[in-house]
């Protein structure tokens, strides 16, 4: 039986990280590094600068490629895979440094984000009006939820190499979600904004994840929104795991005290 | 006053993701073909027909197709020239093994030739990026280039070794060789470029279009939408060969009416296109016309302008200075608009919205 | 008539023979000849190392692809051919060339380079393209189009050949192309010195690292853009020399110097030594290519065995053998 997104029940595991380790040359970004991500829950990655959680990300995501370990999804445990054979099998990112089209605007880049569910043959793009139009239009309405969702009609022709740095993130997201994922990671989604914009982001989250139910890992440094917004919190310092647990649980560890206050250990 | 958005409000998907959405843009583009079906042959001197049109919508083609490669999709190509004369060499080779069949279709069909060889040679593209790539094509560019002196079955043998060019018809009037008018050539050259152009501009307005710009702005976040590189990149390759080859096969059936391999798809020929790319826009459907409207025009202009404004002018002289005009040219529009003539054109047109307010 | 198995094992064989067993055996044969082959591709190479050169120089200080070198080669090289006709003795020519030339690198600088100083390499790249054009224009303009004698005999170079009887015949080394060598050796070396122990060298590679750090140590871009090429001017002058000793002077040089880009790849874009060894490659494998394999395909395969050869490389090495290796970052 093959499993898919349906067979895994909520709460059951969705990914699963397996003593992972990773070095570029003699850098050794993760070592040994295990955790596991439930179906429909908010994941939180912490740690400090160069722990190696983003190269966690690209480790789920197959822009790495592990020296050992391995990940476990939908069921299906591998060591290696491409970007591209992630984003078919329902793993969707953003990226720390707005990684968008920047030559396109906010409707393209969201549309985008439709590429694998888009397959009218070329013959018909030739000719656009026909099937390829009928096919455009039906992609059409849902990335105008997304952005309904969002709150960015307003941006929707700019292109995005205009728009302030908040509002890209936000058109990031969208673009993420266009691909209907099955888990969504965001890396440092608050990253540069202010409390406002924090407050509207960490909203985008938890509706993505309670009316989606989209399961989401994400990276964050303001323990505020880690807190609030996560179910579990696994910590990572120098690419070791520190602590794996709920928030509060994760709060009292000393650990994790010493790491943060900088006590050397 | 004149060209406002005031008022067309659009109630569908379809509408609003049409290419010309605005209505005074339709207008001008039904102006443009009627200018071009109807006013430019009936009124036309031949000289504007033979010297300024029939080049221009040769150039524009070839344009296109390094525009899709380039400009979209972000992949430079030296190698346009020879890519233009696989076409030309394929459409000589078709239409000489199949005279019956009508030769428009042939000019048409040795595009697929050409994109056939293009993808060939575009494989390396999945490791090779940048100016490597831009070497890789020099390799298509001489390699091809050899082919077409050092084959003989290509050129059917004849002592000249060029391209000869036999009488073809189409409904009954000569289109190529030595009887056809310039009117027919024109008119021929003028429908097949008009519907390419429209061809184009679906693909890269739909899903491919996007797919070649996220390749071109970050292959690793493209990679990410589960856009295939190799797959994506391939498909420019053979889209641009297509354009590259039929405007090959065009000028040597339509314009030149024959000739030599070495004049006209050398590396200079690749340079030129890539100028007309580069000045008129790169990544923009109208940027194509822009720059191979003005490059194909400049030494025409100042063949009869400058004498015109009093200045003699040699023949010869008058290339050098196309050669300085062309380079200062290009170093001006890099340092004032790297985006060439079609955002000045997208500039004046946003001013054309506000006029006569200044804001 | 059919074809038979045997024939069609006849034919593979017959083309396996010549492609892979015949052209050595004829290297064996006329050893003589061999050595000629290498020598005249040695010597080629060193000329396509030359126009390297300026390239690496540029690209290493300023981190522009500068595609113009060939045609500041031919400009040299016409200046000093022009200005002696027009009765300058030898000497000062070449005083006031690498004055023109010097000229050339302030123009470029303040028209060209000042404007586009933060904007992608492409686009300076594609601005190198339109000095080339210029640069043609200019000089059928004023030298004419037609090729020139280069003055050998007046620069001191030497004429002439040595005959070495060797390996059962003769070979034979013509004067200047040793006189070439030579003094492609001492400039490449003269040059590494600059860069490693100058405190110029220095900052030159630095702007090639970042130009917007190198202007926060308080570096001056104009300064050091106007050095480098500077620099590469006399650089394209010595080989529009050695180059135009060997051949005449005419444009047709400036596609040769495409064939730079295969050796920048091989040697990679910012190492001078690269540089030497991507030309030796190039220059001896074109020549050995030519002359053994060549007449099997109906030869002129020259004017692209070096980009294919590139290609080859890129294929394996993506940034050349010895360039660095390219680590993308998101």
């Amino acid at each position: 039986m093959t499993v898919t997104h349906e067979t895994i029940g909520k709460g059951e595991v969705l990914l699963a990280v397996d003593q992972v380790s990773l070095s570029f040359g003699g850098i050794k970004a993760i070592t040994d590094v295990s955790f596991d991500i439930r179906k429909g829950e908010i994941r939180a990655i912490i740690g400090p600068n160069g722990a190696g959680k983003t190269s966690m990300l690209n480790v789920i995501n197959g822009f790495y490629h592990p020296q050992q370990g391995k990940i476990t999804f939908k069921g299906q445990t591998r060591s290696k895979m491409r970007p591209s054979v992630a984003a078919s099998q329902g793993i969707a990112r953003t990226f720390q440094n707005v990684a968008l089209f920047k030559g396109m605007s906010t409707l393209d880049n969201i549309m985008s984000g439709r590429t694998l569910k888009m397959n009218s043959h070329f013959f018909w793009q030739c000719f656009r009006h026909g099937p390829a139009m009928a096919e455009e239009i039906r992609h059409r309405e849902f990335v105008e939820d997304i952005i309904d969702f969002l709150e960015i009609q307003a941006i929707r022709k700019v292109p995005v190499g205009k728009l302030p740095y908040g509002l890209q993130k936000r058109v990031e997201l969208g673009r993420a979600l266009a691909m209907e994922p099955d888990l969504l990671l965001l890396d440092e989604p608050m990253a540069g904004m202010n409390l406002e914009e924090k407050e509207d982001m960490s909203r985008f989250i938890i509706d993505v994840n309670t009316q989606y139910g989209t399961t989401i890992a994400l990276i964050e440094h303001d323990m505020g929104v880690v807190m609030d917004l996560s179910d579990r919190v696994v910590v990572l310092e120098y690419g070791r795991k520190l602590a794996d647990g709920t928030p509060d649980e994760v709060k009292a560890d000393q650990n994790v005290i010493d790491a943060y206050l900088g006590v050397a250990h | 006053m004149f060209y406002r958005e005031t008022g067309q409000f659009k109630t569908n998907y379809a509408d609003d993701m049409a290419v010309f959405p605005i209505l005074q843009d339709r207008i001008g583009i039904a102006l443009i073909l009627v200018v071009a079906f109807v006013v430019i042959p009936l009124a036309g001197s031949n000289f504007l027909l033979s010297s300024v049109m029939i080049p221009f919508l040769v150039f524009s083609l070839a344009s296109i197709g390094l525009n899709i490669l380039t400009g979209y999709t972000g992949l430079i190509s030296l190698g346009t020239g020879a890519f233009m004369g696989v076409g030309a060499y394929a459409c000589y080779k078709l239409t000489t093994l199949f005279p019956e069949v009508n030769i428009v279709v042939w000019i048409v069909a040795s595009g697929f030739f050409s994109a056939l060889v293009g993808v060939l040679f575009g494989l390396p593209s999945l490791r090779i990026k940048g100016f490597y790539l831009a070497v890789a094509t020099l390799a298509a560019q001489f390699f091809l280039q050899w082919c077409f002196t050092r084959i003989p079955w290509l050129y059917n043998y004849n002592a000249s070794g060029a391209i000869e060019v036999g009488q073809r018809t189409l409904f009954g009037i000569n289109v190529t060789g030595a009887k056809a008018s310039l009117e027919a050539r024109y008119m021929v050259l003028l429908t097949i470029v008009t519907v390419l152009t429209w061809v184009a501009s679906n693909i890269m307005h739909g899903r491919i279009g996007r797919s070649f710009m996220a390749v071109r702005d970050m292959d690793i976040a493209a990679e990410l939408m589960g856009i295939d590189l190799l797959k994506t990149k391939l498909l420019a390759f053979a889209v641009s060969s297509f354009y590259a080859g039929v405007a090959g096969a065009a000028m040597m059936f339509l314009w030149y009416g024959g000739g030599e391999a070495n004049d006209a798809f050398n590396i200079n020929q690749s340079f030129l296109i890539l100028f007309m790319v580069i000045i008129g826009g790169l990544g923009s459907m109208i940027g194509s016309f822009f720059g191979a409207a003005f490059i194909s025009m400049l030494p025409t202009v100042l063949k009869f302008g400058l004498p015109a404004l009093g200045i003699p002018l040699a023949g010869a002289t008058a290339e050098h200075l196309t050669y300085i005009l062309v380079g200062a040219l290009i170093i001006f529009f890099l340092i004032v608009e790297p985006h060439g003539l079609a955002r000045l054109w997208q500039i004046g047109k946003q001013k054309l919205r506000m006029w006569p307010f200044p804001y | 008539m059919p074809i038979s198995a045997w024939h069609i094992e006849g034919m593979v064989m017959d083309i396996l023979f010549k492609v892979l067993i015949d052209p050595f055996l004829q290297m064996g044969a006329m050893p003589d000849l061999f050595v000629q082959t290498i020598w005249d591709g040695f010597v080629t190479g060193v000329l396509y190392a030359l126009i390297a050169l300026g390239f690496v120089l540029i690209f290493k200080a300023s981190g522009v692809f500068n595609f113009a070198q060939g045609i500041m080669v031919v400009f040299a090289a016409l200046t000093l051919v022009g200005l002696y006709e027009m009765g300058l003795p030898a000497p000062l020519a070449v005083l006031v060339t690498l004055g023109v030339m010097f000229v050339l690198a302030v123009a470029i600088e303040r028209v060209v380079l000042r404007p586009l100083v933060n904007q992608p390499d492409i686009i300076l790249f594609m601005a190198t393209f339109g000095i080339t054009y210029f640069l043609i224009g200019l000089g059928e303009l004023i030298f004419g189009g037609n090729p020139k004698q280069m003055i050998t005999d007046q620069l001191y170079l030497p004429r002439g050949a040595i005959e070495v009887k060797m390996l059962g015949g003769f070979v034979q080394f013509q004067k200047i192309d040793i006189a070439a060598a030579v003094i492609a050796v001492v400039m490449i070396v003269a040059l590494a010195v600059f860069f490693q122990k100058t405190r110029i060298g220095r900052a030159l590679r630095a702007v090639a690292d970042s130009h917007k750090a190198a202007l926060s140590v308080g570096i001056s871009l104009n300064q050091i853009w106007v050095i480098v090429w500077f620099t590469a001017g006399i650089v394209a002058l010595v080989t529009g020399i050695m180059w135009g000793a060997r051949s005449d002077v005419s444009f047709g040089l400036q596609v040769i110097a495409l064939k730079a880009l295969p050796v920048l790849i091989l040697g990679g874009f910012t190492s001078v030594p690269g540089a030497i060894v991507g030309g030796l490659i190039i220059g001896i494998g074109e020549k050995l290519g030519e002359f053994y394999w060549g007449p099997l395909v109906g030869g002129g395969i020259e004017s692209w065995l070096a980009y294919c050869i590139a290609l080859g490389f890129l294929l394996f090495r993506p940034q050349g053998l010895f360039g660095d290796k390219i680590i993308e970052r998101i």
